[in-house]
């Protein structure tokens, strides 16, 4: 019973964010791709604009649902100072996908300290491979900026194994009709970002 | 069959439909609220929020007794509510079968204590499952329900944040086609539980136990998976995924059923191994057992008891190679839960702090009223606690400082159990004042109906409780509403029932910017005009997380900021602003 061949991916973001649409459309596509899957994520007072954190492990089969600390293989961000809050759970062979977003906490908005200065070079010195995408544009060009998630997704596509077509059947199961062409749209530009 | 991937709680409904439960109740309660939610899609189930778990868990009995089969479910602290009928359903075992989950918060995730529901099993001599994921919640729970009526028991299922919260593959059942049939059937000595048929019951729940403990040595849900070495594993719940993750070569007795414990299998498990670990997460409640039964065993002596486990915490428990982690920096500013923009709480608490108020608070999104800059809550302690903590303290306060008193308490929350306490204030004419936070909805476990929103789970529409008729008939002399909008008023309807020399009840009436039902009027976000700004910084005590503040450059003054995306237009900063500097988009 060994558990060689899992991969982790770990999502931070800020509460509201639309890390768990995203989570669900990550879990799908990789249970449909034939992987064991599984993510654990909390919710109730992580909602409320504060930090979360999801876990989404897959493989043949799974264990823990939680991933073993410094085992990470992607960590998935979606706001610049979450991802570097949890840097340590990561792999150093590892992948950073990071939206370019900058979000103060409460202590920044109040004057009372400083958002930390060029995350994406602090990663960097640890990490070789860092893509940074701004999903906030690439969310705009698709036409609403809601779908940020979606982008990320896109552009985290291309280090798993699923095809685009079981990325596209995924989003379709998941997202409502009424939103669903400008998610597609958002989808594509997020996996055009390569590096 | 079947397979999807679903939630623990989504396991759980979905069991309970295949079982054919035809009545679930439950107050919501992060991480159990998902489980009723679920059950709301399907038809033959009359799912709907109680008041709080006591009730719900009659709710349920009654169901029951009619023959029904039911499912209540409630956080770990809910058990403490409905701790008085659990002890007693004990006694008078079921007619249709009963399940009660109970989803503990190893971590406090979202929780005031970290207590271990596996301890009330025990006590209210009731077996409790503990599965280990998805598919697990969903089988563990439908077998409770055959168990239930064969042994004559109600039976806990005990979740966690982790099985609750976390997805895995699942592989659905078939749903019992016909249900069980319901009517009205008098067994006195069964359902009556006075002191002469309670005495006849007690010998028999004592023999349940035994009769379980047997029959569980031989259920697939415990079992042994053999292992290399010396080391052999009892454990169970989500533990269990983590000590086969980190001892891949062990041998490992998972338990399925841990109360009453299966004793024949561990004494077999154990005779195999030179080393046995008990691996659980919170209290040595196996481990002590286990020990009780004259068997050696490692446990928490290495496994931490606060806390939850996760594979590292293991790995780190047994002095086990882990990887060196990355360099974090540990000075990162925090990112704590806040209220969000708009709330209407917020103007009650800034009003509270301007006032110098004494808080005794409670449980719900208004908590948050602890931190800082808003910082005006003194006490919290359990659902209810601010008005009875109120009354207890006028008691031994001088005149003046009675006046500072205040409860505060939400709408959800006072209809839970915080009614009593204001009986007791009245009645023993305490001069608290007791401020009801009315945003029309249970805000925190993600904004579920209760008997004054006007709704049921289902939608429906239904009586709405009337707050304020409620208070005066307790005998409340002095009720004001507010519009915690209206910040000056808020404060100074707040400021003269402080000082009235009698129990008194503000309601502060607003719907959670968040509410499902009422299409709330949108209103243009705001602006700073930075010319005006002096940079006073006294609209950043609001706390709202729409206002930045924005340091100046090269010595120049610095100047906030309102971020047009979460602005909600409530105005209550253009309110503080004493130099209007506050504008509205156009």
């Amino acid at each position: 019973m060994t558990n060689d061949k899992v991969t982790n991916i770990l999502m931070a973001g800020v509460g509201g964010q639309g890390t768990l649409l995203a989570s669900e459309i990550l879990s799908e596509v990789l249970m449909q791709a034939g992987f064991d899957v599984k993510k654990a994520e909390v919710h109730g007072m992580a909602q409320r604009g504060g930090s979360v954190v999801s876990h989404v492990r897959f493989g043949s089969k799974v264990l823990s649902a939680i991933i073993p600390e410094g085992d990470a293989d992607v960590l998935f961000g979606f706001e610049l100072l979450e991802t570097y809050r949890y840097l340590p759970l990561v792999s150093p062979r590892g992948t950073v996908v990071v939206n370019s977003l900058r979000i103060a906490p409460p202590s920044v908005a109040l004057g009372k300290a400083e958002y930390p200065a060029d995350i994406p070079a602090k990663i960097r010195d640890q990490i070789a491979d860092v893509r940074v995408v701004d999903g906030l544009r690439l969310a705009e060009e698709a036409g609403n900026p809601r779908t940020v998630n979606t982008v990320l997704l896109g552009t985290l596509s291309n280090l798993l194994a699923p095809t685009e077509e079981q990325w596209i059947a995924a989003i379709k199961a998941l997202v409502p009709e009424k939103f669903l062409q400008v998610n597609l749209d958002a989808f594509k530009l997020g996996r055009m970002v390569k590096d | 069959m079947q397979k999807t991937v679903l939630s623990g709680n989504e396991a759980f409904a979905r069991a309970a439909y295949e079982a054919g439960v035809q009545v679930a109740s439950a107050y919501p309660g992060t991480p159990s609220t998902e489980i009723l939610e679920n059950m709301g899609q399907y038809e033959r189930i009359d799912a709907s929020w109680a008041p709080n778990e006591k009730v719900s868990l009659e709710v349920g009995i009654g169901a029951c007794m009619g023959g029904a089969r039911a499912l209540v479910t409630m956080k770990h602290v809910g058990v403490n509510v409905a701790a008085d009928p659990l002890f007693t359903l004990s006694y008078t075992g079921v007619r249709g079968g009963l399940v009660l989950v109970a989803a503990d918060d190893p971590e406090m995730h979202s929780s005031q204590n970290e207590q271990d529901s596996r301890h009330y099993a025990r006590a209210a001599k009731v077996p409790i499952f503990d599965p280990s994921d998805s598919q697990e919640a969903l089988e563990f729970t439908r077998l409770a329900f055959d168990a239930s009526e064969e042994f004559d028991t109600p039976i806990i299922m005990r979740s966690t944040t982790r099985i609750s919260h976390s997805k895995s593959v699942v592989t659905l059942g078939e749903p019992i086609k016909e249900l069980p049939a319901t009517g009205l059937t008098r067994d006195a000595k069964k359902f009556v539980m006075l002191p002469g048929n309670a005495r006849v019951r007690h010998p028999f729940v004592e023999d349940r136990l035994e009769r379980m403990a047997e029959w569980s040595c031989d259920q697939p849900f415990n079992r042994i998976e053999q292992g290399q070495g010396s080391v052999g594993i009892i454990t169970a719940g989500v533990a269990y995924q983590y000590a086969r993750e980190v001892f891949p070569e062990a041998g490992i007795l998972k338990l399925g059923l841990v109360h009453p414990l299966p004793k024949r299998l561990i004494r077999e498990f154990a005779a195999r191994y030179q080393t046995i670990y008990v691996i659980e997460e919170l209290d040595p409640f196996i481990e002590e057992q286990v020990r009780a039964m004259g068997i050696e065993v490692v446990g928490k002596e290495k496994v931490p008891i606060c806390g939850e486990l996760t594979p590292g915490r293991l790995r780190q428990a047994f002095d086990l190679p882990m990887e060196t982690p990355l360099a974090g920096d540990e000075n990162l500013p925090p990112r704590p839960p806040n209220m969000c923009p708009g709330c209407p709480h917020r103007g009650v608490f800034y009003a509270l702090n301007r006032l110098k108020a004494f808080v005794t608070g409670d449980i719900g999104c208004y908590t948050l009223g602890f931190m800082p800059p808003l910082s005006a809550m003194d006490t919290c302690i359990c659902m209810g606690a601010s008005i009875g903590n109120a009354t207890g303290l006028s008691k031994v306060l001088e005149a003046d400082d009675q006046q500072k008193l205040v409860a505060v308490i939400g709408d959800s929350t006072f209809l839970h159990t915080g009614v009593n306490g204001l009986m007791d204030m009245v009645y023993n004419d305490s001069p608290a004042t007791v401020i009801i936070l009315d945003n029309s909805t249970t805000g925190m476990t993600g904004r579920q109906d209760h008997p004054s929103t006007g709704y049921t789970l289902s939608g429906e529409k239904a009586y709405q409780v009337d707050l304020e008729a409620l208070c005066r008939s307790l005998g409340v002399q002095s009720v004001r509403t507010v519009d915690p909008y209206q910040m000056d008023e808020t404060r100074e309807v707040i400021k003269e029932e402080m000082a009235r020399p009698e129990t008194s009840v503000v309601i502060t009436r607003r719907p959670c910017v968040l509410i499902k039902h009422d299409v709330l009027e949108k209103m243009p976000p705001l602006f700073v005009d930075a010319d005006k700004c002096t940079a006073c910084k006294v609209c950043l005590n609001l706390g709202c997380p729409a206002i930045e503040w924005a340091p100046g450059k090269d010595g120049e003054k610095g100047v906030a900021k309102v971020d047009r995306l979460l602005c909600t237009g409530c105005g209550i900063c253009e309110q503080v602003c004493k130099f209007g500097a506050f504008g509205v988009c156009s």
